[in-house]
Parts: C-alpha cells; sequence; structure tokens
C-alpha cells in the first residue's frame, strides 16, 4: 500500500535550446508509489525534462512544485535536497572504485561512515544484489545499473528517475530491474521511467506521459491503453507496427563462415570457433547481450579485422585472407553499416556529396588528381530522393543531419554499390519508428534481390519478426541457430544468457548448427 | 528617472550561450572586422592610460613602420610570404588532425640544406640549376624532418605533438653546430653573409625588384596549396582522415600512408620556407632563421581555417602587427612590452571573434515571483 500524493507537479515547463524548443509547456504529475512511464520517439525531449528536474539544466519558462509548493532547481544539489535522484543512460561511476566507495561519493563525511549497512539494509528491502567491495571495472552492465540505482537511494531519493535504464539490459535482467521497480513503488517511492519500448511502458507503469517533438500530448492510465494507441500519440499519425517478412526462394549459401576464431583489441578471443552461413535471400539475425562478439564478428567480416584462424567462403572461394582488392575483383561486395555510424562509415563534418564518394572516389576518372564533385552531388540527389533523405542541400555536412537521414545517406551509399552480402550493426539505433519501418523496408527490398543479409540487433521483437533465423552468441560462441518464425522470446533470452545452449542438445555427427547441407566447401579442402 | 533604472529588489539578468545557425559570408566578416576595430579602440585605450600618448600618432607610426618607403614595403612583403608559406606547409597537416608543431625544426633544417648548396656549389654552379638543386634539398630535409615523426606516429603511434616539438630542440642545435663550421670571419661566432660578392644562390632579382621571385614562389605555392585541399584525391582523404579516422580505415583507405605522405608535404613545403628565409631573405643561417614564425603560422593555419587565400590575409595581419610594433617601440622610446601587449590584444579579439561567429550571448529577465521560490 503506497501513498499516492503528489511528489512533483510541472506546469508548462519550456526550454529553448537557441531556435530549437527542446520542451514546450510540459505538464507532468509525479505520485509517490506510482511508476510513470514517459514515452517518446527519441529526441522528443524526453530527457531534457527530466534533466531539468536533476538540476542539470534550468527551465526557459513554467514552474516546477514539490509536494504542492513550488521550487527553483538550480543545481544537482538543489534536487539531491528535494530527494530527487537520476540514473543517467550513461552510468556516472568511478571505474577504480569499489560499490561501496562510489556510494560513499558526494555523501558528506559522517553520513558515509557505516554505508555498508546501508547498503545491506536496501539491498535486503527491495531485493538488489550487490557486493560492496566489488570494483566498478570487474561489474557488468546490469550490475552497474543496479549500483546506480542502490547509490541514489543510498542518497536518500524518493524520486528515481530512470532513463532508458532498459536499453542495455537481457530480457531477463529487465525482469529482474521491473522486480524491483515494483518493490520500490510498493514502498511508497515515487518513479519515472523513460523510455520508447511499448511494451514495457505497459508492463510496468501505472501511467503515461507522452511528448512528441519536444510537446507534451497527454498523461494515459496504463490500463486504459495498448500497443497502438501509445503508438499513435507517439508518432502523431496510424501507424502499421507489422514488419513483413517477405519470402524468398532458397537459394545456394552465399557467404559460409566455418571454425571462425577473431581476437578483440585487448587480444582476448572476442569470436571462438563459429560456424554460420548466410544465404542469397535471407536475413540472418544475431543476437547477444553487449560485448558477446558481434562488434569483432562484423568488422571481420568487412576486413577491417584480421582472423585468427577459420575460412570465410564466398561462393567457392575462401576471402578470409585476400585483400579488399582481391575480393572486389572477384565481383564480390561487401556492405557494412557499423553500429556507430557517425564515428566509422560518415566523416560527420563533410558534405553529403562527400560522404557519398568515400567508397568510389578512387575509381571514378581512375588517372585524374581530383575528387570528381559533380558525380558525388548526381548520386547524392539521387539518393536524396529515393530515399526521402531531409536536409537542405547536398552540401549540408552530415552531423547536421537527424539520426534517420543520417542512417538513410549511409545505407544509400551501401546500396549503391551493388552489395552481394550486407552486414548490418543496431540500424535502426536512436532512430524513430517512421525511419526504423522504412530501413526495415529497404532491407526487405535488398533480400528479395538476393543479397543475404546479417542483421545484428537489439529488439528481440523486430528480429523475431523481419529475421529468417536468429543465431544467438554467447562470450562468443554459437549457443544455437533458430527459426525465427517459431522461437520464442523465453528461449532465445535463456541462449543469451548462456542457460541454454542448443548446439550441445542438437548437434550430432551428421547435422552440425550453423554448416550448410548444400555448402559449397567440398570436404576434402575443410 | 533614477527610481526607474533602479533594479527592482530580487529582479536578475541570467546570462545565456547559444549556439548560432551557420552565418551568412558578409556576416561573419563583419564581425570578424568589428573585432579588428573593438581590437583598435582597446589598444588606444591602454596607451592613452599607459603613456598619455595620442593613439591615432601611435597608430600612424606603426603603419609607417610597416610601409613607409619602398624598402619597408617590400621587407614587410618579404617577412608574410616566408610566415604565409611555413602556414602552406601546416595546413594539410593540421587539418588531418595531425599536430605538426615542428614547423620551425623544418624550417631550420631546410635553411641548413639551403646554405650548404651555397656554400658548396655556390660558385660552381650556374644561378638557375643551383636554384633547382637548393629548392630540392631544403624540400627533402624538410620532407625528412617531418616524415620522421609521423613515420612514430605510423608505426608506434608515439605523440606527434610532443615529438614534433622536441625535433625542433635537435634542429636548433645541429643549426648550431653549422654555424660553428662555417663560422665566418674566424671568432665571429656566426656565419656572415653567404658569398657576398658572387651572390651565388642568392634569390636574384627579378624585374629590379629584389623579392619578387619570393613572392612568385609562394603565391604560386598557396594557389596550388588551395586546388590540392578542396579539389584533389588526396586532399580529399586528408579531409577524411582528419574527420574520423575509423570512416578511412573503413572505406579502405591506408591510413598509414596518407599519414606519411601528408608529413612530407608539410616538411617539404616547411624546408621550402627555409630555402626561402636564407637564399631569398637573410643571406646567411643562424639558429634565429625561423624567429619563431613556425610557430606564429599555427595561429595563421587555424585562423584562416586552413583556407589558402584566408591564410595571406591573416600572414600580412601578423607581419603588419610585428613590423609596426617594433616601430612605435623606437619612435615613442617604448619598450617592447607595450607593442607585444598590443599584440596581444588585438589577436586576444580577433580570434575570440570566432567565438561570436559559432555562439551568441542573450539575457533573459527571472521576475521577482521566480526569485522569491529560490
Amino acid at each position: 500500500m503506497g501513498q499516492t500524493s503528489s511528489a512533483i507537479e510541472l506546469r508548462n515547463v519550456t526550454k529553448t535550446f537557441g531556435s530549437v524548443v527542446a520542451n514546450k509547456n510540459i505538464c507532468l504529475d509525479i505520485r509517490y508509489g506510482e511508476v510513470l512511464a514517459l514515452l517518446g520517439e527519441n529526441g522528443s525531449g524526453k530527457t531534457t525534462l527530466m534533466n531539468m528536474l536533476s538540476g542539470i539544466y534550468y527551465p526557459d519558462g513554467g514552474q516546477i512544485y514539490y509536494r504542492g509548493e513550488p521550487v527553483d532547481i538550480r543545481s544537482p544539489k538543489d534536487a539531491h535536497a528535494l530527494r530527487i535522484g537520476m540514473i543517467h543512460q550513461h552510468f556516472k561511476l568511478v571505474d577504480l572504485f569499489t560499490a561501496a566507495e562510489n556510494i560513499r561519493l558526494g555523501m558528506p563525511g559522517s553520513a558515509g561512515k557505516n554505508v555498508a549497512a546501508q547498503i545491506k539494509e536496501i539491498c535486503d528491502r527491495y531485493g538488489f544484489e550487490i557486493d560492496p567491495d566489488q570494483k566498478v571495472y570487474n561489474m557488468n552492465v546490469s550490475q552497474k545499473q543496479t549500483l546506480e540505482i542502490v547509490k541514489v537511494l543510498c542518497h536518500g531519493a524518493d524520486v528515481l528517475i530512470l532513463d532508458e535504464p532498459t536499453a542495455v539490459l537481457t530480457l531477463q535482467e529487465t525482469q529482474k530491474l521491473f522486480r524491483v521497480i515494483k518493490a520500490m513503488k510498493e514502498d511508497g517511492k515515487a518513479i519515472v521511467i523513460i523510455t520508447h519500448k511499448l511494451n514495457e511502458v505497459l508492463e510496468v507503469s501505472d501511467r503515461v506521459s507522452i511528448l512528441r517533438r519536444g510537446e507534451y500530448i497527454g498523461t494515459v492510465e496504463t490500463k486504459d491503453a495498448t500497443e497502438l494507441s501509445l503508438t499513435e500519440m507517439m508518432v502523431g499519425q496510424k501507424v502499421d507496427l507489422n514488419i513483413d517478412r517477405p519470402l524468398v526462394e532458397k537459394k545456394k549459401p552465399l557467404l559460409e563462415i566455418r571454425d571462425l576464431t577473431i581476437r578483440d583489441d585487448e587480444g582476448n578471443v572476442a569470436i571462438d570457433g563459429v560456424n554460420f552461413y548466410i544465404r542469397g535471400g535471407e536475413m540472418l539475425g544475431v543476437a547477444g547481450i553487449a560485448g558477446c562478439g558481434q562488434k569483432e564478428l562484423c568488422e571481420a567480416i568487412a576486413g577491417l579485422r584480421p582472423i585468427e584462424s577459420g575460412m570465410m567462403v564466398h561462393g567457392d572461394e575462401d576471402i578470409s585472407r585476400m585483400s579488399p582488392k582481391e575480393i572486389s575483383a572477384r565481383g564480390i561486395s561487401m556492405s557494412f553499416i557499423p553500429e556507430d555510424r557517425l564515428g566509422m562509415g560518415l566523416a560527420p563534418s563533410l558534405s553529403i556529396t562527400d560522404n557519398v564518394l568515400l567508397k568510389s572516389y578512387k575509381e571514378s576518372e581512375r588517372h585524374s588528381p581530383f575528387v570528381d564533385r559533380k558525380r558525388g552531388r548526381e548520386e547524392a540527389n539521387v539518393i536524396i530522393d529515393e530515399l526521402g533523405v531531409i536536409t537542405p542541400s547536398t552540401e549540408t555536412p552530415v552531423r547536421r543531419l537527424s539520426g534517420g537521414n543520417v542512417q538513410k545517406v549511409l545505407l544509400g551509399r551501401e546500396i549503391k554499390t551493388n552489395p552481394n552480402v550486407i552486414v548490418t550493426a543496431y540500424p535502426v539505433r536512436g532512430l524513430d519508428i517512421n525511419s526504423s519501418y522504412l530501413i526495415y523496408k529497404i532491407l526487405n527490398e535488398q533480400k528479395m534481390s538476393g543479397v543475404g543479409i546479417l542483421f545484428i540487433g537489439e529488439d528481440l521483437d523486430v528480429m523475431m519478426a523481419l529475421c529468417d533465423k536468429i543465431m544467438v552468441l554467447f562470450h562468443g560462441k554459437v549457443m544455437g541457430i533458430v527459426n525465427a518464425a517459431t522461437a520464442t522470446k523465453e528461449q532465445l533470452g535463456l541462449m543469451m544468457t548462456g542457460s541454454l545452449d542448443l548446439t550441445q542438445i542438437k548437434d550430432t555427427e551428421s547435422k552440425k548448427t550453423g554448416i550448410a547441407q548444400d555448402s559449397n566447401i567440398k570436404e576434402e579442402t575443410v | 528617472m533614477s527610481t526607474e533604472k533602479k533594479k527592482k529588489s530580487g529582479e536578475s539578468w541570467q546570462m545565456h550561450i547559444v549556439k548560432r545557425e551557420m552565418l551568412s559570408r558578409p556576416r561573419a566578416w563583419g564581425i570578424r572586422l568589428a573585432a579588428i576595430a573593438i581590437a583598435l579602440v582597446l589598444c588606444a585605450l591602454l596607451i592613452y592610460s599607459i603613456t598619455k600618448l595620442n593613439p591615432v600618432k601611435v597608430y600612424v607610426s606603426m603603419f609607417k613602420g610597416a610601409f613607409r618607403g619602398s624598402l619597408r614595403t617590400w621587407n614587410t612583403i618579404r617577412d608574410t610570404m616566408v610566415l604565409l608559406c611555413i602556414s602552406l606547409g601546416l595546413a594539410p597537416a593540421f587539418k588531418m588532425k595531425f599536430w605538426n608543431i615542428g614547423a620551425e625544426g623544418q624550417v631550420l633544417v631546410g635553411g641548413i640544406a639551403t646554405a650548404a648548396c651555397m656554400i658548396y656549389l655556390g660558385n660552381q654552379l650556374p644561378l638557375p640549376l643551383l636554384l633547382v638543386v637548393m629548392f630540392v634539398a631544403s624540400c627533402l630535409a624538410g620532407a625528412v624532418w617531418g616524415l620522421i615523426p609521423a613515420l612514430f606516429k605510423a608505426k608506434w603511434n608515439t605523440n606527434e605533438t610532443l615529438f614534433t616539438l622536441m625535433m625542433n630542440y635537435i634542429a636548433i642545435q645541429l643549426t648550431a653546430y653549422f654555424v660553428a663550421l662555417w663560422e665566418n670571419p674566424y671568432g665571429s661566432n656566426s656565419v656572415g653573409l653567404i658569398n657576398p660578392d658572387t651572390h651565388g644562390g642568392w634569390f636574384p632579382p627579378l624585374f629590379g625588384m629584389d623579392y619578387l621571385l619570393n613572392v612568385i614562389l609562394v603565391l604560386a605555392l598557396t594557389v596550388g596549396m588551395y586546388f590540392y585541399l578542396r579539389n584533389s584525391k588526396q586532399g580529399y582523404e586528408i579531409a577524411v582522415v582528419g574527420d574520423s579516422e575509423n570512416t578511412a580505415r573503413y572505406v579502405g583507405m591506408n591510413v598509414k600512408r596518407i599519414i606519411l605522405r601528408t608529413m612530407i608535404i608539410s616538411g617539404a613545403i616547411c624546408g621550402l620556407a627555409g630555402c626561402i628565409a636564407v637564399a631569398g631573405t637573410s643571406h646567411t643561417i643562424s639558429t634565429e632563421i625561423g624567429g619563431g614564425r613556425g610557430f606564429t603560422a599555427i595561429i595563421v593555419a587555424w585562423m584562416s581555417k586552413f583556407n589558402a587565400f584566408g591564410m595571406i590575409a591573416y600572414s600580412f595581419l601578423l607581419v603588419f602587427l610585428e613590423k609596426g610594433a617594433m616601430q612605435i617601440a623606437s619612435d615613442f622610446g617604448l619598450n617592447n612590452e607595450t607593442s607585444e601587449i598590443m599584440k596581444g590584444i588585438i589577436l586576444f579579439v580577433v580570434l575570440g571573434s570566432e567565438f561570436f561567429l559559432n555562439y551568441k550571448i542573450s539575457f533573459r529577465k527571472i521576475s521577482a515571483k521566480e526569485e522569491k521560490n529560490a
């Protein structure tokens, strides 16, 4: 039984950055003993709003009330005094310190003395698991997040704001998080959870407030809401949430990976004896928790990372040790669409034209010492028209574009190279719903034209709807490859945490996971 | 009146720094010109408050220092060209985000190579051939000096800022060694004019103008560098590597090769600046031929945002300030520091104006009511 009195009220809060209105006349009501979900697409102003509550930004207009009294939150200190605690998306922890030391930081001298006892009390009360003496650098993401929550509780917060807390968690970890959120709610804490995932909103919250492009759309009771009604409020129009999975006639394996081992930057084994294959016209999803080797796998296939051992067979040739030149001389074209699009893949300060030219500037008029910008502009215009990139001109630096448009430029350039295989890592990360669906559509079009696609994803619902097969990695090992249409989330979740290893169950002498029966690799070459 | 002006209790202003949208070109230049005007006013106030001199007179004297008579005018042009040449050399390196602060050393080794050619070949080779040999030798020397830190960077990822800086000191010591070696006359501790009678290796006067060859060389280089950075495939690669090394690697550029190649070009142009300083200007070699221009050129390259034509204006501004400051120091018996202060104020304001090209400051009132809530 929690109290449901008002903790914090926002009335017409406005914040602008230059000419950009991040928040416009937002009204919120945060109550004790209740979970409020703040729902909105990327860039709709959720985080800005919460930063004003935690004293990082100061509103340009409007008023904040604390327990009915008007207050002025000018610094994180003021927020602390009002018992507001924020758990940021990017953790603010000192890596070299232990859990207890991190919690003691920012507590007045004497209060930190029996911090271990406090931690234990809080852990017992809400069901956290945390070792006060563990160093942060030894923790995984979920443990770090737990520590962040325990930290703000130890600092006395009774209003907790969690910014996209599930973005980095596996399904099982998310379930665990929701259990403690519910326990805190029962204890009378006020909780705000910022998210753009609808199923989580429906699962954990009591009320939902929706923002769209910085504007307050409204608040609804969760029990009256559906995924469709929330999406409509969030996007402002009816959206078809179904993802197509066009069926393409099975072709011979296009790319076969056999016993592949790759090391990461520190020299540890990141991918460990992995087997899989992609057929033309097939989309293979790769699921796994962060750091399970997806990044290294992509980079190796794209030729950016040397492989330790194993084969990468395209058609009937092993390309794993060929130079990019030799590979392209065989008419093989692989496209890698990396997750950090502005860090790798695009040059952010250069114009769209220059970015479109990145892959082809050398080939055009091979002997001319000059860059053919005229052709670049033409190609840029084609991409802008075909994919609907919103930009002032072809000469706009790509970092000035929105996330969705950045991705369209990158994807457009890659498709123009007519790839046989597309490797894409988190292609919709940071994109709004409409852009995401457009990206799915483009990938499906490529698939239907016979391209093999390796799709590294994070949203299991999307992968189960979009991909043909899903391969699960755990610490660089394949836990199994399942049919996406018949897999369940629970099964995938267990495989992602290493609790379920299908290869142990299913592999026999004659049939091994990830080895095609109609393989192009002749046995004597193995 | 006074009551109106008086602040109401509890009312206060809050300052805001806000990012600007893209500024139009004329407005941007307007801000820059305004900055120079503000700097001149600030300097005038300072001059008057310290020395009680008429600031207008001081400015006239500054202008005369740089432009009175054709000799001074030519000296200003000559020094501008050396500074411009070094800046042109730095531009590709900086555009690639390779922090080459070793121009001073690259100029010195280029100067040593030139002096060596003049001393050992000066009276043997015909002048046109000798000039070509000097150009090549100075470029090679500068290129090697620039290449060494680049090799270490490419191979072991050493920090090029420290490395190029240290290379300066080696170059200074090396110059000191050669000055001792070529000392003339004995015991003077300097090299003196090289080939004072035959003028072997001196840049020849063109159309009766001593420094016209310097101007032609450097301006040709300016045009070349402008198009190299803007239109060439190599310039494009430099921009991509400078913007995102990962992306460059991702599209298959050989990043190491691009770094090495660019530093060869950068060092070679700085070496050529050494040649112009020795054979085209002082006709002798000393540790002072760089005169700190290797560092001043960093300011020029950055202020002009690597636009080769913009560098002409900024090199000229800096040399003008230097000449003018020297002149007012002697005309009014001010010591060197006064003119350094003026130079500092002008540079500070001009560089500071770049901030206002990207941001603007706005104020807003916080009402008494809000204040009370605090």
